[in-house]
């Protein structure tokens, strides 16, 4: 407010001071660079691309081979250079390396000049910079900005750099702030003009700015700065709330001019700006292992050629000396090497980053995932974990705004111990959760503030739909109709400080109609909500929210009119739902919030008079306090009054325990408290949400001694964070409790079928939430997670010996008779059956004490047991340890789901993290791998497209290993013919086209598009899911299956050929060539096995790779006659397959090679048709349901339920 | 509402983003599988008895004449001693050998796949291209210039190690011997003769003169332009011999066409009777354990002699039809009791 004497404080100068110091650039204007004050500071251009022409080619490079799959291609390719040891012409051994590293520098060279782009339009942008030289503000270009100068932002133009606001057009410095480019929140902030630069006249004159600013180091707090400006020994502290952020936007101020304190790559959003998350998938870490078995493999049949070991007559060396044996068997070994390299999947890298594209391109696409409401897809902002979907074994969930909306409806108040129930209220609460189903779609990318009611509009209707408690209002009416406004005896008056309390005590933002945040670029919205009557309003929204609810708003309407009896609708832009519960409950009383200002709210009351506090301070809301609180003085008895709301743990202890001498007024409070308590419990137990209302009358010393302490510590660099909590909580002491409200969220649709989904999946659903331990238990039962049969074990204790005491009893009960004991420390619901599931709730506090000590194990293994857990209050914190300690000691893969930025934590410390873009901002969908909208999604997420990205990714794997091993070992077994001398019988383009052309895409496509059983299937039948989680897809069995069959399919297409043209004329490329095509078709056909379901994406790739090869190879034997010398393959193919012996060799070898594949399917299905006998049905549940979809021709049941039934026998 | 078509995220509803493109699921049931596996065995076997009978109609007459035992005629031109040696096996022929009949020459234990011995010659030079006459590729090394730094021409160890023994074929009729014509025209592949091999231009109206400046190989007893000297035409790179022999066969057991016997009295094959082979003994094959053969061969449709193919269908057409077999008990014992729920 006003300039205060300094706290000396030690500054250090120097390079490594923790502060920035920056003054005007103004006075040195013209002088050369190197006396500008601020030279030192980054400039505001930015680039963002790392290469530049001529950097790009080194640099690119030394990226790709920091690969280690590149190195090792390299040196294969370098290898080949060494006369002794090459297999191929060296030249040509270089294509596979230079088109790989080719590709992927064509990629990241367009990436970055996408970059490059973006960053020159930006850099390119024109601002308003003041210039002392022509006294106004020029126009420049945003690159010219530096640290020091003076900017001026206009309405809905976009701020060039961190600002720190010290003059806005607005009388009240005040200037409002979009943030959707930086965290997604459409929600207007506002940002205020540092405190003694409040008042100053207008124009803003930078000339005359000559303090120096001092303020921390740039770091990628968004929600935090702090500093001050000196001038004179005088210091005047200034926070987050007077910056303005680069690449925000200016809303509804004319223009905001501030001096630059940070520029380019040091703004908070540039240090924000991370590369996309890259997370190592379980698949592709357990696939890094069978890599190592290949590399096993490999030098296993490259010993075998060093030691293999022919008498070889007429071949000398180049210099005609023999060579010495062992050299000779060091040099065969490296050939083999290089001939047998591909063993090694190089490729399988680049076909799982192009398979996970396309599987990404279809989970978002999926319409099922889409949200009419907000228009949202699915978003997957992880790339390479979709296979992890598949695997999911725990999930963490959210309650607030995940398994509940988050849209909040005012239920029930009490005040001064009288319970108001709202019946009427709560009825049509649920009409009109009827309604919101027929809500049309609305485009969320209008980033305006009306847009925000229209998307809450839910809320709105609700708002308006309180209808006051009769009894309630008529006493508030009587208790108004006593008094004149404001000189209310004390007596009565707590029903209107109540209502007063709960229209101003938030940071709810008013927008009236004449205030509304202008959109120049969208001439549509403007005209839709710039109309001035309040009922052309309601229509107009009745407009958005379409025809179903005519009549309904026409109710609304005559109400609305005759309530409010104002000229103009009023619109509530809050931060948090619940506060825009609590004023809208306030307007239907009467109580409406016209007006708020930094400076003063106006709140109207029901008799039609206005009131104005002056507002003095706003102790914002945080989770230690777990309370809020205003300080108003009021305009008539110039009391300064507090009003604090808060949950009722951080309200009740700080109540006021006497009133000095009148002991029946302590008795009352005490019976208050009492019965509010009693009140808070049974809001509690009916699921809602409770805040408990304040009232304290602060005397003006103690406000004045106070507000020096808190301007100290608002002007603290140095843990400013603490000393404000502690001087906030300082002023909340001995507080008179006014009432408490319940407020409703409703469950989400679809969430307890969801969750009975996940766990008939075999997925455990842990509930972490910070709400009070009744609330999460009434949701836990409403939403399925306990059922009423469940034996729930509830520990509430702080007593680490009682816990660990009772440890053992109770891992006993849980493991032996289903605990029929009950246990007196927990209470604890006996269970109906012996059948009965456990369910664990945890508080908070015992939390704390499970995740430290050395209860751990035991905590561990009490999760492994029961069906549910839920834990309650717990901080951010908690919930990302409770993550991290089963991820850790269970090894299980992890799902966190939430929706707040307190969720935010959990969601990076789990394997999978799924934000779901909620009402509380864009955070969680920040930090997490997926964005959903709904909790609903999750079943098809997972169960779905988690099946089948897993199937489809562990299949493309194996059958890549397979596949790669089949063809190479074809060289290998040739080794035995040729003396080990590395010679190929195909030739090297051909290998090179056999990976590159012929055998790629079918597995991609089948990476990307196969699909072992229907959707419909999959979500109806949730047992389906185990098998992922148990790895079914791909374990190291799998593998080696595959390999045994590669090397079963590679020894048939090598030796049919062999023995049929043994002992004949034919020579080396025309045996190759049947060994080829044989190979070919044995590789295209198994895969063809291995595919479920034909589309026609499938046929055509799968018949095109064929005609592609006998297009290309002929094409290539026709034309090359020396292509690559002295290797002559010419014309082998025609030669070829003019002979109709060709023809028979091919035909028998596919067949030969693939019957064990054929026989297996077949097997299986004999196998399981055996084991279906009813009489074992009744171990299995819902077995029948199996059969009767094996009937309908899922074969893969079958292979599913063989593993079941084998699990169930081995056990 | 906006009015119009409005922008918004939602996915296409299309078969393909869905996933929903109308899909084939092969089903692999009884009553697929077994007919199926009966058809494919039947035809297996089908071809399986054509091929077989093919072959067993083909007949072959491999004559070993390494000489490695002491009994053999050939045994006095093992020794390093024998230059020109000269031997001649003998053999009878009981019925009419139906022709055209092949002469082929074969070798054992010769690993013509070797690799630096596939990479040693140089196709310019072999295509003609004067340059590399004088400068071969550094693949021929070891072969590439001989002691004096003469380049060689045809360089390499392919060329060097060319089969240097020679055929003649006689008939003992009535006690006289009657040459039987070994034509070694059209034995080597179109494509080497036409297209890939080239002589150089003659030079001074003579062919000799082209290869001026060269040396013949080192184990060559003359050069590449005098291999033929009964026929003009068929000498230097487009010698059929030579190419049949540049043509590297595949496994270390192989034989290579030397002539067809197709002409006068030899066109319907060779007659009943007793045979002389004459042959020019040069080629050193015992130093690696090799051995040299001289194969007689008809050929027919499918090749020459090759009975594994045919067995090799016969098994696996056997082979499905004994599953289809199994598979149906299997299916006729559990039709009545699983296919009731099953179906």
């Amino acid at each position: 407010m006003s300039w205060i004497t300094p706290i000396p404080t030690a500054r250090c100068h120097g390079a490594d001071e923790p502060t920035r110091t920056v003054v005007s650039n103004l006075p040195y204007e013209d002088q050369r660079p190197r006396n500008q004050p601020n030279r030192r500071y980054a400039g505001n251009a930015v680039k963002t691309n790392k290469y530049t022409l001529w950097s790009f080619l080194p640099i690119n490079l030394c990226e790709q081979f920091r690969r280690l799959a590149n190195i090792y291609f390299v040196g294969i390719a370098a290898l080949n250079f060494i006369p002794e040891v090459n297999a191929f012409q060296p030249q040509v051994a270089l294509i596979p390396i230079c088109v790989i590293l080719t590709l992927t520098a064509i990629k990241d060279a367009w990436e970055d000049f996408r970059r490059y782009q973006s960053d020159r339009e930006l850099n390119g942008t024109p601002c308003l910079v003041y210039s002392r030289s022509q006294h106004g503000f020029v126009e420049r270009r945003w690159k010219d900005i530096q640290v020091g100068d003076f900017v001026q932002v206009l309405a809905n133009d976009i701020i060039p750099a961190d600002i720190l606001l010290l003059h806005a057009s607005d009388p009240n410095g005040v200037c409002h702030m979009e943030t959707a480019n930086l965290d997604g929140e459409t929600n207007l902030k506002q940002r205020r003009v540092v405190s003694s630069f409040c008042a100053v006249k207008s124009p803003f004159d930078p000339l005359s700015f000559n303090a120096t600013v001092i303020c921390e180091k740039p770091n990628n707090n968004l929600n935090h700065f702090k500093g001050f400006l000196e001038k004179d020994q005088i210091k005047i502290g200034f926070g987050i709330e007077s910056l303005l952020l680069r690449g925000c936007t200016v809303r509804n101020t004319a223009a905001a001019s501030g001096i630059v304190v940070y520029a380019g790559h040091d703004t908070k959003s540039m240090l924000n700006n991370n590369r996309p998350r890259y997370k190592r998938s379980r698949v592709e870490s357990k696939m890094n292992k069978e890599v190592l078995c290949c590399v096993f493999l490999l030098f296993c049949m490259c010993l075998i050629g060093a030691v293999g070991d022919v008498p070889i007559y007429f071949i000398p060396d180049s210099d005609g000396n023999e060579t010495p044996s062992v050299v000779a068997g060091v040099y065969r070994f490296l050939t083999m090497i290089i001939l047998l390299q591909v063993i090694i999947p190089i490729s399988l890298y680049l076909s799982i980053e192009l398979v996970k594209m396309g599987q990404v391109f279809f989970i978002t696409q999926d319409i099922d995932l889409y949200d009419k409401e907000k228009d949202m897809r699915m978003q997957c902002r992880a790339l390479n974990i979709t296979e992890d979907l598949g695997q999911i074994q725990y999930v963490f969930s959210d309650k607030t705004g995940t398994l509940t909306e988050n849209k909040m409806v005012f239920r029930r108040c009490t005040i001064m111990g009288t319970e108001y129930p709202h019946t009427e209220n709560g009825e049509s609460g649920k009409w009109n959760g009827v309604e919101l189903a027929w809500k049309p779609s609305v485009s969320a990318r209008r980033h305006t503030g009306m847009l925000w009611c229209i998307k809450h509009g839910l809320l709105l209707s609700h708002s308006l739909e309180v209808i006051p408690d009769q009894n309630l209002l008529w006493s508030v009416k009587e208790v108004e109709r006593r008094g004149v406004a404001g000189h209310w005896g004390l007596q009565g008056a707590t029903h209107l400080e109540f209502f007063l309390a709960l229209a101003i005590c938030n940071t709810v933002v008013v927008s009236t109609e004449t205030a509304q945040r202008q959109r120049v670029r969208d001439p549509v919205q403007s005209t839709l909500y710039d109309i001035p009557t309040s009922s052309s309003s309601v229509v107009s929204e009745d407009e958005v929210q379409g025809t179903p609810c005519k009549g309904h708003t026409r109710r609304r309407q005559t109400w609305t009119a005759s309530s409010l009896a104002g000229p103009k609708e009023v619109h509530y832009e809050a931060q948090s739902p619940d506060e825009a519960a609590l004023v809208h409950a306030a307007k239907a009383y009467g109580f409406t919030l016209l007006e708020r200002t930094p400076s003063h709210v106006s709140v109207r009351l029901p008799s039609g008079t206005t009131l104005t506090y002056e507002v003095l301070d706003v102790l914002t809301f945080d989770s230690v306090r777990s309370r809020m609180s205003i300080i108003v003085r009021h305009p008539h008895t110039k009391e300064i009054i507090l009003y604090t709301k808060g949950a009722d743990s951080g309200i009740m202890e700080r109540l006021q325990n006497s009133f000095e001498d009148r002991s029946q007024m302590k008795s009352e409070s005490r019976v208050i408290a009492n019965k509010t308590q009693k009140h808070l419990d049974m809001y509690a137990n009916d699921g809602l949400r409770t805040l408990c209302f304040t009232r304290k009358v602060v005397s003006e010393k103690n406000y004045y001694d106070w507000l020096v302490l808190r301007q100290g510590a608002m002007a603290a660099i140095d843990r400013k964070d603490e000393l404000v909590r502690k001087t906030a909580a300082d002023m909340e002491t001995n507080l008179t409790l006014l009432g408490a409200t319940g407020i409703e969220d409703r469950l989400q649709e679809n969430v307890p079928e969801t969750i009975q989904a996940l766990r008939e999946a075999g997925i455990q659903v842990c509930v972490l939430t910070g709400d009070k331990l009744e609330t999460a238990v009434n949701i836990a039962y409403s939403c399925k997670l306990l059922d009423q049969q469940d034996l729930v074990f509830t520990f509430n204790t702080e007593n680490t010996v009682q816990i660990q005491l009772s440890f053992p009893q109770l891992l006993h009960s849980v493991h032996g008779c289903r605990g029929i004991h009950c246990n007196p420390v927990f209470s604890s619901t006996c269970p109906a059956t012996a059948q009965a599931l456990v369910g664990l709730v945890i508080d908070g506090r015992t939390l704390g004490l499970l995740l430290d000590s050395d209860l751990q194990e035991g905590f561990v293994q009490l999760c492994t047991h029961c069906r549910a857990i839920l834990c309650c209050r717990t901080t951010p914190l908690q919930k990302s340890r409770v993550v991290t300690l089963l991820r850790s000691k269970l090894g299980v893969m992890t799902l966190a789901i939430g929706d707040g930025a307190n969720d935010v934590n959990m969601i990076q410390a789990a394997d999978v993290g799924v934000g779901i873009s909620g009402q509380e901002g864009m955070q969680a969908v920040m930090a997490s791998d997926f964005a959903i909208s709904r909790f609903k999604h999750l079943k098809k997420l997972l169960l779905v497209h988690g099946h089948w990205c897993y199937n489809r990714l562990a299949n493309m794997i194996i059958y890549f290993f397979y596949k790669n091993v089949a063809y190479v070992n074809l060289l290998f077994w040739y080794q035995f013919f040729c003396g080990f001398s590395g010679t190929a019988m195909i030739d090297y383009w051909f290998m090179i086209f056999f990976n590159l052309f012929f055998t790629s895409a079918p597995p991609i496509m089948f990476g990307i598009m196969d699909r072992e059983v229907s959707a419909a299937v999959l979500l109806q039948l949730p047992e389906l899911y185990r098998r992922g989680q148990h790895e079914g897809g791909y374990r190291r069995s799998t593998f080696w299956i595959a390999i045994a069959d590669a090397f079963y399919q590679s020894l048939v297409c090598f030796f049919v050929p062999y023995w049929t043209y043994k002992g004949s004329d034919i020579d080396i490329f025309t045996l190759g060539t049947p060994m080829n095509t044989a190979s070919l078709f044995t590789i295209i056909f198994h895969l063809a096995i291995e595919i479920k379901s034909w589309t026609v994406v499938h046929w055509v790739i799968m018949v095109g790779s064929v005609v592609v090869y006998f297009v290309v190879t002929l094409a290539f034997c026709a034309m090359c006659v020396s292509c690559n010398p002295p290797s002559d393959p010419y014309w082998t193919m025609q030669e070829q397959m003019s002979d109709p012996m060709f023809y028979l060799v091919c035909i028998l070898t596919t067949v030969v090679a693939l019957l064990p594949r054929l026989r297996f399917p077949l097997a299986d299905r004999y196998i399981s048709q055996f084991l279906s006998k009813p009489s074992e049905m009744s171990c299995l549940p819902r077995l029948g349901e199996l059969v009767a979809l094996v009937s309908l021709g899922e074969t893969y049941f079958q292979n599913t339920f063989v593993f079941r039934r084998f699990k169930l026998l081995t056990k | 509402m906006k009015a119009g078509p409005s922008r918004t995220n939602r996915p296409d509803n299309t078969a393909f983003t869905q996933q929903r493109l109308p899909a084939w699921q092969p089903i692999l049931s009884a009553g697929i599988v077994i007919p199926g596996f009966t058809l494919i065995g039947l035809a297996f076997i089908g071809v399986g008895v054509a091929l077989f009978v093919t072959s067993q109609k083909i007949t072959d007459l491999e004559i070993d004449y390494t000489g490695v035992a002491a009994t053999s005629p050939c045994f006095k031109c093992t020794s390093f001693a024998a230059e020109n040696c000269m031997c001649q096996m003998e053999f009878t022929l009981t019925t009419l050998f139906e022709g055209p009949v092949f002469f082929y020459y074969g070798l054992t234990s010769y690993y013509q796949n070797f690799r630096t011995y596939g990479v040693s010659k140089d196709g310019y030079q072999l295509s003609g291209d004067t340059y590399y006459f004088n400068n071969p590729q550094d693949s021929c090394a070891p072969y590439q210039y001989d002691s004096n730094n003469n380049p060689i021409v045809p360089c390499g160890s392919i060329a060097n190690s060319m089969f240097s023994d020679t055929f003649q074929l006689y008939q003992v009729v009535n006690g006289m011997k009657k040459q039987v014509p070994l034509d070694g025209k059209g034995i080597a592949w179109w494509t080497d003769y036409n297209i890939k091999y080239s002589n150089p231009a003659l030079v001074n109206g003579s062919f000799a003169n082209a290869f001026s400046g060269t040396v013949k190989p080192v184990n060559w007893s003359k050069p590449v332009y005098e291999l033929d000297p009964t026929d003009q035409a068929n000498n230097g790179f487009l010698n059929q011999n030579f190419l049949v022999w540049m043509r590297q066969a595949a496994l270390p057991k192989f034989q290579k066409l030397y002539g067809r016997i197709a002409e006068g009295d030899y066109a319907q094959g060779l007659p009943a009777g007793n045979y002389t082979l004459l042959i020019n003994y040069s080629y050193p094959v015992i130093s690696f354990g090799g051995t040299k053969k001289v194969v007689l061969s008809n050929v027919s449709w499918m090749g020459g002699k090759n009975q594994f193919l045919g067995i090799a269908y016969l098994v696996i057409g056997s082979l499905c039809i004994v599953m289809a077999m199994v598979m149906l008990i299997i299916y006729a014992k559990y039709k009545f009791t699983d296919d009731d729920e099953d179906m």
